[in-house]
């Protein structure tokens, strides 16, 4: 075991756990206050729900040796992960458990973007806890614990199409398989804390410094390459992003610039280990544009993709996949060269990976809404929505005055509380 | 000249003034309040306190009109904050002895009038 490179990663995998609460703000900032505290909660839940998963069951799916596929249950209940050092590397094997199960929290809480102000909430935890098992637990296997897309040679640095093109494309299903909120495209739906989603960028973006620079899984050069290239990439982000905001409305929009950082952020992951700064700021300059007019295209079509996880996630991170194919560069530590650099086979082997995943997420996401939808509705009703899911879901007002409220001892709970309280979707 | 105030739900109030707006009343002010009519009580958890929330979210709206604009003003806003449900709101008509507006020193139903349509258009449609 090395002292060093233990206690960065014991670092990294704070600073990633920190993302959770740093969605909710982003994803919290975005939406109505009657919706504010269900949002938040819908990425809070996540560090329960996928992480006890994670560590009962998860973490050997993933990382268990297995087949091409899938893993094994040879760690179920995390039997055998210790603190002796883990094969290939240089720390203890339960803290590699805890770091990636902090990437397990995250991915299954960004997909919540897609589906907020309008999912219930019991619904979504079912849901996000099953698809976690069943959709991420695989790629990861397949990207990371040694399954068919690492044996190809598919290159994802720190989850480029694990986390962002699988949350993403869940979230495009379950966007479309919910329907969208019944206010949509009838009445403005505006971001009711602006500030709150500034917050959420600024704790993403120090909280990515963990997610890439501890995928080298030691403090190391590469460590260091893909932390200069965390800061490099959304800067040239969000210089373009606004750039592009002032070509059309003349002035630089908050919300847009929170939006062009996590673009940036995204679209390097994939790369971060791999690539050189310069090809960095090529990378994160490069992926503004597409998920800028996404976003615009977007919101004048049916589909309610709520909060943009697909133009932000799944564009910059097919962006970002592809762009690693194209800028990896063995001069800084990539296994292999990518296009520009005399390697085209690496691009074809970089769409193939971001081809597969799609299909295999859609699908088994399509399958699994329609097994939890089984059980219970996945929509809030009509009218628990006009009241929003803060109260609806919670039981609670993210800004409750509290002006003329009374308090009720528990045993003398008023009989009409009932009526008002929402109704039951079924057995979720 | 009346003075109408309604008190409506907040998420009708799109609705409502959308409805106003396509009648041609366009002057309005509107304000967020708490009230209690006769709806059923609204109860939160907060770590282990419960409460009952006597005092529900609403929207004031003040609409000064003259006697031809009443009728629809009152029909606009009746039709579009409706759900059926108990608190849907209140709609007040009462007498307006005097309006000025400030920028010109018009005075009565001139004032009332937003500027571009004829004060002294009669027919309701």
């Amino acid at each position: 075991m090395n002292a060093a490179d233990t206690t960065w990663m014991l670092i990294s995998t704070a600073l990633v756990l920190l993302m959770t609460p740093a969605l909710a703000f982003f994803y919290g900032g975005l939406v109505r206050a009657k919706n504010a505290l269900n949002t938040m909660m819908m990425s809070f839940v996540s560090l329960g729900c996928v992480g006890v998963t994670w560590f009962l069951l998860g973490y050997t799916l993933a990382f268990g040796t297995g087949s091409a596929l899938f893993g094994d249950l040879s760690m179920v209940l995390l039997r055998g992960v210790g603190l002796d050092v883990a094969p290939g590397s240089t720390i203890p094997k339960l803290l590699f458990m805890a770091y990636q199960g902090t990437f397990a929290i995250i991915t299954a809480a960004l997909i919540s973007g897609a589906v907020v102000e309008r999912m219930r909430f019991m619904a979504y935890a079912a849901f996000i806890t099953l698809w976690s098992l069943v959709v991420y637990c695989p790629v990861a296997h397949w990207v990371w614990g040694g399954g068919w897309l690492s044996r190809m040679g598919a290159l994802d640095f720190a989850g480029g199409t694990v986390v962002h093109i699988t949350a993403a494309t869940a979230a495009l299903v379950a966007a479309t398989f919910i329907g969208p909120r019944k206010d949509y495209a009838r009445q403005a739906i505006l971001p009711h804390n602006v500030p709150f989603t500034i917050l959420g960028a600024g704790l993403l973006w120090f909280g990515w410094f963990g997610f890439n620079g501890g995928s080298a899984l030691a403090a190391n050069g590469q460590a260091v390459l893909a932390f200069v290239n965390t800061l490099v990439a959304p800067a040239a982000t969000l210089l373009v992003w606004t750039a592009l905001d002032m070509t059309r409305t003349g002035k630089v929009t908050a919300a847009g610039s929170a939006t062009g950082i996590v673009v940036g952020l995204v679209a390097i992951t994939p790369a971060a280990g791999f690539v050189s700064p310069i090809s960095a700021l090529a990378i994160g300059a490069i992926a503004a544009v597409p998920s800028h007019f996404a976003i615009l295209y977007r919101s004048r079509t049916r589909l309610d993709d709520s909060l943009d996880v697909v133009a932000a996630h799944g564009l910059g991170g097919t962006v970002g996949a592809l762009l690693t194919g194209v800028f990896a560069d063995k001069a800084w530590g990539a296994p292999v060269n990518g296009l520009l650099f005399g390697n085209p086979r690496q691009f074809l082997i970089q769409a193939v990976a971001v081809a597969a995943t799609i299909a295999f997420t859609a699908g088994v996401t399509l399958a699994l809404l329609k097994l939890v939808a089984a059980f219970g509705s996945l929509k809030a009703t009509s009218n628990e929505e006009g009241l929003g899911l803060d109260f609806s879901q919670h039981g609670e007002e993210a800004y409750a005055s509290g002006d003329g409220a009374l308090l009720l001892l528990s045993e003398a709970l008023p009989r009409s509380a009932a009526q008002l309280s929402p109704s039951k979707g079924g057995l979720l | 000249m009346k003075l109408i105030i309604a008190v409506i739900r907040p998420e009708k109030l799109p609705d409502v003034l959308e409805t106003l707006y396509r009648m041609d009343v366009t002057g309005l002010t509107a304000t967020r309040v708490q009230g209690h009519g006769g709806e059923l009580e609204r109860v939160e958890t907060y770590r282990g306190t419960t409460v009952r929330m006597n005092l529900q979210d609403k929207v004031r709206l003040e609409i000064g009109v003259s006697d031809t604009f009443v009728e629809r003003t009152v029909k606009a806003i009746m039709d579009a904050a409706r759900t059926g449900e108990i608190g849907d709101g209140k709609v007040f008509v009462l007498p307006l002895d005097e309006v000025h507006r400030i920028r010109t020193g018009e005075v009565g139903r001139e004032a009332l009038t937003p500027v571009g349509i004829d004060p002294h258009l009669e027919t309701v449609s």
